[in-house]
């Protein structure tokens, strides 16, 4: 329960679903990146591809991949200033089968010429769920303190995740793993109750058999 | 706790009133501690303000063109001496438009529960505000009170306008601010609970019929009409009227009209409103000019 799912969150209009949701997605794609994004490709599914003009969905996905929050003021003017900043965006009406009516497909470039491609919806409320990273299935909403981890599927690389993670008294609210095939390239999506220092990222990040940290501080502004 | 509002009207029994009672539960589930909780909302009040200013900007137009500048005319209406509903209803009428068309113009607003019902609590909390002296503190409270009964709502059916049709968006913002209203002029828990079940009674059915499926019309109009319906529910419980029909059983009902509603009247633009041909055929213009 949180009260402020009812009176908030603070968020740039029209609509929750339409527009906060859908910069949530964009900025998400950002901190997985970790870096600016130069180029991107996003397919609108559903709901997303009929009507996103008019809820400046467009301006909403490219604001987030610029860094902007749900309540930022730029999200308004972002196709102008992602132009300003060299960011050129593609945008494509796609069907993705079966896939939630708020669905959206990015493929980004970062500057460093890396690639990101990424899966998620926009299902309520500001609220979204993330179904694919680098093609590999997950599902993560990101409103909690959320550490994803890239590394390959070594036996234990999870156990020393979760080791360090318990050794700083830190305790893990959920928790799922995700691979492709045995011995090839996986993910952990761990959520906890607080928020790691800095110290923490690092040492699971120096670690050998981990590829990428990501950490998305929970959300407070719902 | 199951979060129905005879629950809220219960603890608050033994404390002083469902805004201490919401604040409390609220600093426990978040970890915080209650001033902190009622800094956000203090927060959010600001941000409700700020909203009202943007949108009765009368230059203000949403992308399509077909929304935007009509609080103005609203609040010139009510500054010419001739509003209808009178001062306190017509400023808050005016504000609840001027925050929905801050919201159709991608401006920033609180979302209360939703980005499409925005403007009805807003409208109701600073019209109180500034026509009857309520001030920042209480006006804090009773958004607490407010939030309470979004709860119950949210947790007993939905406020989702995709599941449950404009009445689980428009009706729940409406319950929301008849309580909050009810609280205000003194009314005691229980008679904030009858309040609430009123104001959903009376939107009961409302479909949602987004033209275009955008958050314009009927959007930014039912935030208008839906202030009314929060205001005459907080009078009949004022003026000593119980609600007959226990109030948790009216959210349960809203569900049930609800699931009854056909998908075309449930936000996918394709029934009522969103179906009428001289308005598809302004937005198919005003989209061509985009």
């Amino acid at each position: 329960m949180d009260l402020f799912d009812l009176i908030g969150p603070v968020m740039i209009g029209p609509s929750s679903s339409h527009t906060a949701g859908a910069a949530r997605i964009g900025l998400t794609a950002r901190m997985l990146m970790g870096e600016e994004i130069v180029r991107a490709e996003i397919g609108l599914h559903g709901s997303f591809s009929k009507t996103y003009r008019g809820h400046g969905t467009d301006r909403a996905i490219v604001g987030g991949l610029m860094g902007m929050n749900v309540d930022d003021e730029r999200l308004r003017d972002s196709l102008t200033l992602a132009r300003e900043a060299g960011l050129s965006v593609n945008f494509q009406q796609i069907v993705i089968r079966g896939a939630h009516p708020n669905t959206v497909r990015l493929m980004t470039t970062g500057a460093s010429g890396r690639v990101l491609t990424l899966e998620a919806a926009s299902v309520g409320g500001g609220n979204i769920e993330v179904h694919k990273i680098d093609g590999l299935g997950v599902n993560f909403t990101g409103k909690e303190n959320t550490l994803i981890i890239r590394h390959a599927d070594t036996p234990g690389a999870i156990a020393a995740v979760t080791g360090t993670i318990a050794s700083k008294r830190i305790n893990i609210a959920n928790m799922q793993g995700y691979r492709r095939q045995a011995g090839g390239d996986a993910m952990m999506v761990i959520e906890l109750d607080t928020i790691p220092d800095e110290e923490i990222v690092d040492m699971i990040r120096a670690m050998p058999d981990v590829q990428g940290v990501t950490f998305l501080a929970r959300r407070s502004d719902v | 706790m199951d979060y129905m509002l005879r629950e809220w009207v219960q603890l608050a029994r033994h404390e002083k009133s469902i805004a201490h009672v919401a604040v409390m539960v609220q600093a426990q589930e978040s970890g915080v501690t209650p001033e902190v909780v009622r800094e956000t909302m203090r927060h959010h009040l600001q941000c409700m303000k700020e909203s009202v200013q943007n949108g009765l900007d009368e230059r203000l137009r949403s992308v399509t063109g077909l929304t935007g500048g009509q609080a103005a005319m609203l609040l010139s209406w009510l500054k010419g001496g001739r509003c209808l509903c009178g001062s306190l209803l017509g400023k808050a009428e005016a504000y609840a438009l001027a925050t929905a068309e801050c919201n159709a113009c991608m401006g920033k607003i609180v979302a209360a529960p939703t980005a499409g019902a925005c403007g009805i609590l807003p409208g109701a909390i600073l019209a109180m505000m500034e026509e009857r002296g309520v001030t920042e503190e209480q006006a804090v409270d009773a958004l607490f009170v407010a939030a309470a009964v979004g709860q119950s709502i949210a947790t007993q059916s939905s406020i989702s306008g995709a599941e449950g049709g404009c009445q689980a968006e428009c009706g729940a913002a409406a319950a929301m601010a008849a309580a909050a209203l009810t609280f205000l002029e003194g009314g005691k828990p229980q008679q904030c609970a009858d309040a609430a079940a009123f104001a959903l009674m009376n939107l009961l059915g409302l479909v949602c019929d987004p033209v275009g499926g955008l958050v314009e019309v009927p959007c930014v109009y039912r935030n208008v009409g839906s202030s009314g319906v929060a205001f005459t529910a907080a009078d009949m419980v004022l003026s000593g009227i119980r609600c007959p029909i226990e109030p948790d059983e009216v959210i349960l009902a809203m569900k049930e009209v609800g699931d009854a509603l056909p998908a075309s009247l449930r936000e996918t633009g394709e029934g009522g409103c969103a179906a009428c041909e001289s308005i598809r055929a302004r937005l198919q213009m005003m989209q061509g000019r985009m």
